[in-house]
């Protein structure tokens, strides 16, 4: 009895739990699913309930749509100016208004919309300049952080622990109360209009991963440290052959966060970046948005692609990702 | 005086630290100094800061009433959007922690969503919420045979549509809620049993409790961001917080009062005072949770 209670309480939680995560997945399967379809399917007459599974127009043997007329499917040979279009039903000739018929379709896939997303972005030069984005500031994040990182974590010089207290407070600090007296020391720079204002302030520490960084390498133990030191090792020899190697993990989530984070980063680039050819993905996105509102096709093409590669690696660096939020959160 | 070995650390430690340093005066004290000055004068880039005393303020309190829209509609956005986001957040996570078959699958389709750019996920939301033919309208239509509001595009729905849609990026709150739940002691359950607590009584007096730094770290983040609120918004109505300023944010304002009108000395009074509104808020929660806060075992 008490068994067979706990089994129907499991199921229902399993219910709630399966109805819930559909409501989560279900805006990346209509992404999906749009990007697949021919115009005349993403938008279906009123009424009609939306199309899940992308579908092509049936063609006969000599490239002929297949029609449906009267109940029964016709070859369409062709139409007129004023939509009357001639059919061969049953090897006769007749003739039927547009409305009158209605192509047969058939389960298939839609490649266009990626094609014609790829040429009105030029999503090649687009991901170029995302990946030398992504490639700079995650070098400089994981040299400059570590080396940071080290001398709070394992260097111990007198006024360490109020400078500290500085870098996390530096966290909280809204970005708009920086955004512009740099945007004005950038133009005056001449940095406006290149990569630099994405790049070179990442090569100087990012406050967040010096934390994340310096807590694990708190954790090393200090006799290795000071074993080194007897055997003549440097500073800089302690930090670089003992504590770099042992923070693998650790550097592995940093790496993976800033990736992510300037995979799609938005504002910066909004600001910073002037001439269409230097575009990141999601710049190239948003501006390609706002001049095809509604060509949802293309619109969920590129999504789709802009999205997935984060999916994939997502998948292959799970537990990475979960570890990296619960440290950030918990020891915070 | 300090020992040889003192001098040297510091010596060391600032070497290490000097990456920092330097990242520190460039590009955040420098940056911070300026902006308190810039707030006070007239200043477009182009031509150098003039000095014009509290105007900025003053039309900032008495002449413009679009301020004043963005703070409210910045408010209001966090008011439900945060709470909302906590609750759901804690409620998945207690269904996900109790050891159930498809675990991490379920963890990862809750997870995913908030890891998509940002961009994209708006783009998407405005397909999915389109009025004529988008998702949530289509299934309202075929299911209940109700025909749905014009959601981002009618003033009336377009800050519940964004709330809604704030919900759907709860992944990173539930992992951190997960292991805020993986840390309570399994004999407080235990024990509570003996004394005879069923769900609820745990739930309230064990869970909750437990859990309450975990709710407060996971409140700081949420307020602090969704004050800061900008990439979905500015995607979602190109930048104008359209219909009729309903969805004109206080980020997105000044953005444009910095980057459309070139109101520079504008935007950065604009700017202290969300970072004043920020640190009330921050602050206050902090305060309170004095009352409210349970730390056990430290």
């Amino acid at each position: 009895m008490a068994n067979s209670r706990k089994t129907v309480k499991t199921a229902l939680k399993l219910g709630i739990l399966g109805l819930l995560s559909i409501a989560f997945v279900l805006p990346f399967v209509w992404m999906l699913s749009t990007s697949f379809k021919h115009e005349s399917r993403i938008f279906p007459p009123p009424g009609q309930p939306p199309q899940w599974i992308p579908t092509t127009d049936v063609r006969d043997d000599q490239g002929r749509t297949l029609v449906k007329f009267d109940g029964k499917s016709a070859v369409d040979l062709g139409a007129e100016e004023t939509g009357r279009h001639h059919l061969l039903l049953d090897g006769k000739q007749v003739e039927a208004w547009d409305h009158e018929i209605e192509p047969l379709q058939q389960v298939g896939l839609h490649w266009e919309n990626y094609s014609k997303a790829f040429e009105m972005m030029d999503f090649w030069q687009n991901l170029r300049n995302t990946l030398f984005i992504c490639f700079c500031t995650v070098l400089g994040t994981l040299v400059s952080s570590s080396v940071v990182a080290y001398s709070f974590a394992r260097i111990p010089w007198r006024g360490r622990d109020a400078v500290f207290v500085l870098v996390l407070a530096t966290m909280m600090l809204p970005y708009q109360v920086t955004l512009i007296p740099l945007f004005a020391l950038y133009s005056k720079l001449g940095w406006v209009g290149s990569f630099k204002p994405l790049i070179v302030p990442y090569w100087l520490g990012v406050p967040f991963y010096i934390f994340l960084l310096r807590q694990f390498f708190k954790t090393v133990p200090e006799d290795l440290s000071a074993a080194a030191r007897i055997d003549g090792c440097s500073e800089f020899g302690i930090y670089a052959r003992i504590i770099l190697p042992l923070a693998k993990p650790a550097l592995a989530t940093t790496a993976l966060f800033m990736f992510l984070f300037q995979w799609g980063d938005f504002l910066n680039p909004l600001i910073y970046l002037q001439d269409d050819r230097q575009y990141t993905l999601a710049i190239a996105l948003q501006q390609f948005q706002s001049q095809h509102v509604s060509a949802w096709g293309p619109l969920m093409a590129m999504s789709t692609v802009i999205t997935l590669p984060i999916i994939v690696l997502f998948f292959f660096t799970q537990r990475t990702f979960i570890q990296g939020i619960t440290m950030s959160g918990l020891k915070g | 005086m300090m020992t040889r070995m003192e001098k040297r650390n510091l010596a060391m430690g600032l070497l290490f630290a000097s990456p920092w340093v330097l990242g520190f005066l460039v590009f955040t004290l420098y940056p911070l100094i300026m902006s308190i000055y810039y707030s006070f004068t007239s200043f477009n880039v182009v031509q150098p800061a003039v000095w014009v005393g509290l105007d900025n303020y003053r039309e900032l309190f008495f002449k413009d009433p679009v301020f004043w829209t963005a703070l409210y509609n910045t408010l209001y956005f966090t008011l439900f959007s945060v709470p909302l986001c906590l609750a759901s957040g804690l409620g998945i996570a207690m269904l996900l922690n109790q050891k159930l078959p498809g675990q991490s699958v379920f963890r990862t389709l809750f997870f995913l969503p908030s890891i998509v750019p940002i961009v994209a996920s708006a783009v998407l939301w405005l397909w999915v919420l389109n009025p004529e033919s988008g998702l949530v309208n289509s299934l309202l239509m075929q299911w209940f045979g109700i025909q749905g509001p014009g959601w981002i595009a009618s003033p009336e729905w377009s800050k519940p549509s964004l709330i809604l849609m704030s919900v759907w990026g709860i992944g990173g709150a539930m992992v951190i809620f997960l292991a805020g739940l993986a840390d309570v002691p399994p004999t407080l359950y235990e024990v509570a049993e003996l004394d005879g607590a069923g769900a609820w009584a745990k739930f309230r007096h064990v869970t909750l409790p437990m859990l309450t730094p975990t709710i407060l770290f996971n409140l700081v983040m949420g307020l602090i961001s969704s004050f800061q609120y900008f990439t979905q918004v500015y995607v979602m109505t190109g930048g104008k917080g359209t219909p009729v300023d309903t969805t004109m944010f206080y980020a997105l304002y000044l953005y444009r009062n910095s980057f459309y009108y070139l109101r520079m000395g504008y935007a950065s009074a604009m700017a202290w005072m969300l970072f004043m509104v920020i640190l009330a808020a921050t602050v206050g929660v902090l305060v309170s949770s004095r009352k409210w806060v349970f730390y056990h075992g430290e």
